[in-house]
């Protein structure tokens, strides 16, 4: 069962350490992407891990304007609520297994090196094939 | 030969590796390589014995593993050099590997890959592509699944249940990358069948053929799912179907009833019916009782209210669903058609939305959405 795990920029609850990235030290930093990438690479031991990436936080609108012209872009917006950092895709065996992994990356040390505590979310996949049923 | 006649040849050589001495984990890791270099040479280059070829390949290939690990800490060579001759007994093998695959330690998701390697003889990649994950996650959860049951004797009987559970597993993931995991669950099923006598794998293998014998008519254009009622039933696959229900009799007659015989039987009902019309209901309830005697399932529950609806009328059907729990999958989807028959469409299609909204699957989402819309238009054209 493959699962989504979300970071959001914004539109997450806050999390219990809530420092903004850019006022960490560069260490602190460090310790943060070196956690991110070991519990990649952990998962990818586990038989785990299906694909990560992380997002720059700006973008655009972008929409079809009709046959023959261009798609119309606009933004970014800056009262979005909702922005999304990064993603990770896992497979797992369980929906338990899946929040169990979340949490130990919601743990990922931010300022003062302390777990961020950060709120993740969590979504199912949707399978390409139904169950056998009829 | 093509590849499926190449990967018929896989538990073999791996039973005959084991019996010169070579631990599991080692004989199926050089097997797979002798596999892979098959794979890529055999097309232009033929061997004279391909068995033959694959021994003598995948033993080199175990000799040099062997020969690098034990000079990493400084040991000798614990196998003979020499193969002994064999004892040829390759249908225990093969029968012994289907157990320990599948063996209960094991996540289901990491029996499912081993099980697929080892005795299906596919590539690591084709088994990733299949399951859509990257190739070194795979190979990372075939090699802690070996390390898991490392040790464990290869000479065990096993239980046939948890065997069966994972070929049912992969039956039900259909078609998906170059692999079609459906036939190979029942190349794999006619095999084991050929290897043991046990009534429900005959009755799993009727239930795969049954199944599989309705897959063209199931989806129609751009994947949309099309339910049994409404399947062309011009385009089963009578062959199949009448393979299904020979295999089916016979393991009834043994008279030793399971799940799947059960459910087969159940299938074979409706691959019986010349028209959706002419399905003899009674008869699939009667088999959905014998079903929720021997599993006592709630889903068995749920579509067994299905079938009370067409038995005795959906009021029938709303009614066998008490005590039900409303969060089981496709509880609401159940409900709406139910509701519908009745002819409560304002419910029915309410309950086709909510049912959309908690889909497992795209195919299934996208379905129970145009139903919602087809009962909203009935209501307001």
């Amino acid at each position: 069962m493959k699962y989504l795990l979300l970071k959001h920029y914004r539109g997450a609850p806050a999390p219990v350490n809530d420092v903004s990235m850019d006022k960490w030290t560069p260490d602190e930093v460090d310790a943060h992407m070196k956690y991110m990438s070991e519990f990649a690479a952990r998962l990818e031991d586990t038989g785990e891990f299906v694909d990560g990436q992380a997002l720059a936080p700006e973008g655009a609108w972008v929409r079809y304007d009709g046959p023959g012209r261009a798609p119309v872009t606009d933004g970014p917006f800056a009262e979005t609520k909702d922005l999304i950092a990064g993603w990770m895709i896992i497979d797992v065996d369980s929906w338990d297994r899946a929040v169990e992994l979340a949490g130990e990356l919601s743990a990922a040390p931010g300022a003062g090196g302390e777990p961020i505590h950060e709120w993740l979310e969590v979504r199912p996949f949707l399978t390409m094939v139904p169950t056998v049923t009829e | 030969m093509n590849d499926s006649l190449l990967r018929e040849l896989v538990p073999a050589v791996i039973g005959v590796l084991v019996r010169r001495g070579a631990d599991f984990a080692s004989a199926e890791d050089a097997v797979q390589e002798a596999l892979i270099r098959a794979l890529s040479t055999w097309p232009g280059d033929p061997p004279r014995d391909p068995l033959g070829w694959l021994v003598t390949t995948a033993w080199h290939r175990f000799l040099d593993a062997a020969r690098a690990d034990a000079s990493r800490r400084g040991r000798e060579l614990a196998v003979e050099v020499e193969p002994p001759a064999g004892p040829a007994c390759a249908t225990d093998d093969t029968l012994r590997l289907y157990f320990l695959c599948a063996h209960p330690t094991l996540p289901q998701a990491s029996a499912v890959a081993l099980t697929l390697r080892a005795v299906g003889g596919l590539t690591t990649r084709q088994i990733a592509t299949a399951y859509l994950v990257p190739e070194a996650t795979m190979a990372q959860r075939i090699s802690r699944a070996k390390r898991r049951i490392a040790g464990l004797p290869l000479d065990q009987p096993g239980d046939p249940g948890t065997v069966l559970r994972v070929l049912y597993l992969v039956f039900n993931e259909g078609y998906s990358g170059d692999v079609d995991l459906a036939a190979e669950a029942i190349r794999l099923t006619r095999q084991l069948a050929t290897l043991t006598d046990e009534p429900e794998v005959a009755g799993l293998l009727a239930l795969m053929l049954l199944h599989h014998a309705r897959r063209a008519s199931r989806t129609g254009p751009g994947g949309r799912l099309v339910p049994l009622g409404a399947q062309d039933r011009s385009r089963w696959d009578t062959g199949l179907i009448a393979e299904g229900v020979t295999v089916l009799q016979a393991a009834l007659a043994r008279d030793r009833l399971g799940e799947y015989q059960a459910q087969a039987a159940i299938a074979a009902l409706h691959a019986d019916a010349r028209t959706a019309a002419e399905t003899d209901w009674v008869q699939i309830v009667e088999w959905y009782d014998e079903l929720l005697r021997l599993t006592g399932s709630p889903v068995v529950r749920l579509n067994r209210a299905v079938a009370v609806g067409e038995a005795d009328g959906p009021r029938a059907g709303l009614a066998a669903l008490a005590d039900l729990d409303p969060d089981l999958p496709r509880y609401a989807a159940v409900t709406a058609y139910l509701h519908e028959r009745a002819g409560d469409l304002e419910q029915a299609a309410e309950l086709y939305a909510a049912a959309a909204r908690t889909a497992a699957s795209v195919p299934e989402r996208d379905h129970l959405t145009r139903e919602a819309a087809r009962v909203r238009h009935l209501l307001c054209p």
